[in-house]
């Protein structure tokens, strides 16, 4: 059983205020990644969680205990750094039973419980080996070793992959997707990467500068953001933002006048809306989609052939969008292309930013990756 | 196909020639610089080497052959060396010295760890002040602090003892190890320590488990330093000490003032002082160079 809870956290280097006051539940079990752009403070909140620096203001409660002011060891958590932060004197061995070492565990004892971490790990072969003779990969392993063998109540990661290469990153993804479902552990993980984010989180946390923006499911952040910021950061290509122009609105919908004059109706609450106010119309790239008899007309500026799919950089008046579509698709750089998309896959953004609450949910907004594995029959039936 | 292959050959074997000729007056080039800087760098260990090897010469010549024109043809004696012992006992100073720079070493290490290690990772606004401060009395003369340092060992009865010796040798090497140490801690990457500190380890054990063994290099190179600057230091032991702790920089004075200057005495006094350094420094060389440009290439 380990939960955190974050009430009201700041952190204030001087006059810099980084953490804004950050509220948070992590529920026992459970992976949470904070994910946001460099700088935007997730790195400072993982290591305040850890102890490692101060909080100038608000709460961390492990367990319901408040933890500001207990010492980085004593809050029962490991961490992985981004560095692996091996210690190079010493081999393997010594490395994973450092933390018993200082806490006075005997030998014996040290031995059983490293090399029970090293099986999960597979790192058995490797334990007498120093960190200088490992490769990225095994250093990685060996830091989540000692992370394994501390048996925390919370691990926290901090953008533990990131000095890998891409094919290696990819199987560590899914190995410590492996590890959190065999260990059962909370874990707290700090990426960048929203890939990451999204296989691997049953919560994700999108923090910008030092402010949580949204916190949900990875399916919920891609089909509700609840502003443009989370909506343009989430998914992969970005979304499109294209301006629009209100014709009428109600509760049941919001009809807008689309660049070129085709119209189209969006299912979102627009009660507050009036006639003539201008909103961003977002739509993901992967659901727009080629129709000669589409409301919208495009240049192809640039195309990008991945295989299975095709990007079309497509130009409109000012605005530029991507449309990702079939890889087979006959398209060539200057083609004036028509397109369209589903109005119930659009978001509208208001001026600030916000998106207006939605009328259908999507049927998999709650479903995380837990869901995934425990429930199958739940998520096939929708 | 074939045609045009073989128009290719000659064509690819004309851009092979003219690329080969610059390069071979690049080779020379290179040759002739690499000749030149060795020429320089023998020039410049011999310059600095000829002194002690001068000495050493006229500690094996007589005092006449020390005065006389030099020469390197000569009846080489011992006689300056079984003079020198019996008119001073030359053990008795070298062990003040052993004593008295290593005391002040593993003193200096002692101040200086806990102090870098403050600096280097839990900085403030001032540390930067505070570093460039102690370096800066460095600058200041001894002898501008003479009298009071005089007068207080005097009144404390450190006078012409080993602990007031390795007190102000201590006090003299600290802002070079501080500032050495400093920059060797900085260059250990803050993770390892956090990670330690995420491992349940306090300060101490931070600085004996991690800190010390990760940064054994520079340390023994900060060690050796202060260890050779104490050995050669003159000013404060001539006027600290007398007879019960002078070190051998006071051994050779003793030998160049009383009856006027006998050279060849004098040169193997100076030998016997310099040789355990000189030793030491020789078989501590490679670890000196490593710690002195440790972090300058990464």
């Amino acid at each position: 059983m380990a939960t955190l809870q974050l009430k009201q956290v700041v952190k204030q280097f001087d006059d810099t205020r980084v953490i804004k006051g950050v509220d948070l539940d992590v529920n026992d079990k459970e992976f949470v990644v904070f994910v946001g752009p460099s700088g935007c403070g997730k790195s400072t909140l993982l290591r305040m969680i850890a102890g490692l620096e101060s909080t100038s203001g608000g709460d961390i409660l492990i367990d319901g205990q408040r933890m500001n002011d207990v010492g980085p060891a004593e809050r029962g958590l490991a961490m992985v750094f981004q560095s692996y932060a091996l210690y190079p004197h010493m081999t393997v061995e010594d490395n994973m039973g450092f933390s018993l070492k200082l806490a006075g565990a005997s030998k014996e004892e040290r031995r059983q419980k490293v090399l029970e971490a090293a099986r999960i790990l597979q790192l058995e072969p490797l334990l007498e080996r120093k960190p200088k003779a490992l490769s990225g990969g095994q250093r990685q392993r060996v830091a989540i070793g000692r992370a394994i063998v501390r048996n925390p109540s919370i691990f926290l990661f901090d953008e533990p992959l990131s000095n890998l290469d891409a094919a290696l990153r990819v199987q560590m993804r899914i190995e410590l997707a492996r590890l959190h479902d065999e260990l059962d552990a909370t874990m707290i993980y700090v990426t960048h990467d929203q890939i990451e984010a999204m296989t691997m989180a049953d919560k994700i946390v999108v923090l910008q500068g030092g402010v949580v923006e949204q916190v949900g499911s990875p399916m919920e952040l891609y089909h509700h953001p609840c502003n443009r910021f989370v909506a343009g950061f989430i998914g992969s290509p970005k979304m499109n933002f294209i301006d629009v122009e209100v014709i009428s609105a109600s509760a049941d919908g919001v009809d807008v006048r689309l660049p070129g004059g085709g119209q189209c109706q969006v299912p979102v609450d627009g009660r507050d809306l009036s006639p003539g106010a201008r909103l961003e119309l977002g739509v993901r790239p992967e659901h727009l989609l080629l129709d000669d008899r589409g409301p919208l007309l495009g240049e192809v500026q640039v195309i990008e052939r991945l295989g299975g799919s095709t990007s079309l950089y497509l130009q409109m008046g000012e605005t530029s969008v991507i449309l990702v579509t079939d890889g087979d698709v006959i398209s060539q750089v200057r083609d004036t292309v028509h397109f369209g998309f589903e109005s119930g896959r659009a978001h509208l953004f208001d001026s600030e930013g916000l998106a207006l609450p939605s009328l259908n949910r999507h049927p998999l907004a709650d479903i995380c990756r837990q869901d995934n594995r425990s429930a199958p029959t739940a998520a096939a039936s929708h | 196909m074939t045609t045009v292959k073989t128009g290719q050959v000659p064509l690819a074997h004309d851009s092979e020639m003219a690329r080969a000729t610059p390069r071979k007056a690049s080779m020379i080039g290179v040759n002739s610089r690499k000749l030149w800087l060795t020429v320089l760098g023998w020039g410049v260990a011999i310059l600095i080497f000829f002194p002690i090897f001068w000495m050493i010469v006229t500690s094996f010549k007589t005092e006449a052959e020390a005065i006389a024109d030099p020469s390197l043809i000569f009846a080489p004696t011992l006689e300056n060396y079984v003079e020198v012992q019996l008119r001073a006992d030359y053990f008795k100073f070298a062990m003040n010295s052993v004593v008295v720079a290593f005391g002040s070493t593993l003193l200096a290490l002692l101040l200086a760890i806990p102090a870098a290690y403050s600096m280097a990772f839990l900085p403030t606004k001032r540390t930067k002040g505070t570093l460039l401060w102690m370096l800066s009395t460095k600058m200041l003369p001894p002898v501008g602090v003479l009298v009071p340092i005089y007068l207080l060992f005097r009144d404390t009865g450190l006078l012409d003892t080993r602990t007031g010796l390795i007190i102000v040798y201590t006090l003299m090497n600290l802002p070079i190890v501080v500032w050495m140490l400093y920059t060797f801690f900085k260059d250990l990457p803050k993770d390892i320590l956090e990670a330690g500190r995420m491992d349940g380890a306090s300060t101490f054990q931070e600085v004996w488990y991690l800190l010390l063994p990760l940064t054994l290099p520079g340390i023994a190179s900060t060690g050796l330093l202060s260890v050779i600057l104490s050995w050669n230091e003159a000013f404060w032991s001539l006027n600290l000490t007398s007879s019960q702790a002078a070190p051998l920089t006071a051994y050779i004075a003793s030998f160049s003032s009383p009856e006027g200057l006998f050279w060849a005495k004098l040169s193997a006094a100076s030998t016997m002082a310099i040789a355990p350094i000189l030793v030491f420094g020789w078989l501590t060389q490679k670890q000196m160079v490593r710690g002195l440009t440790f972090g300058a290439v990464k």
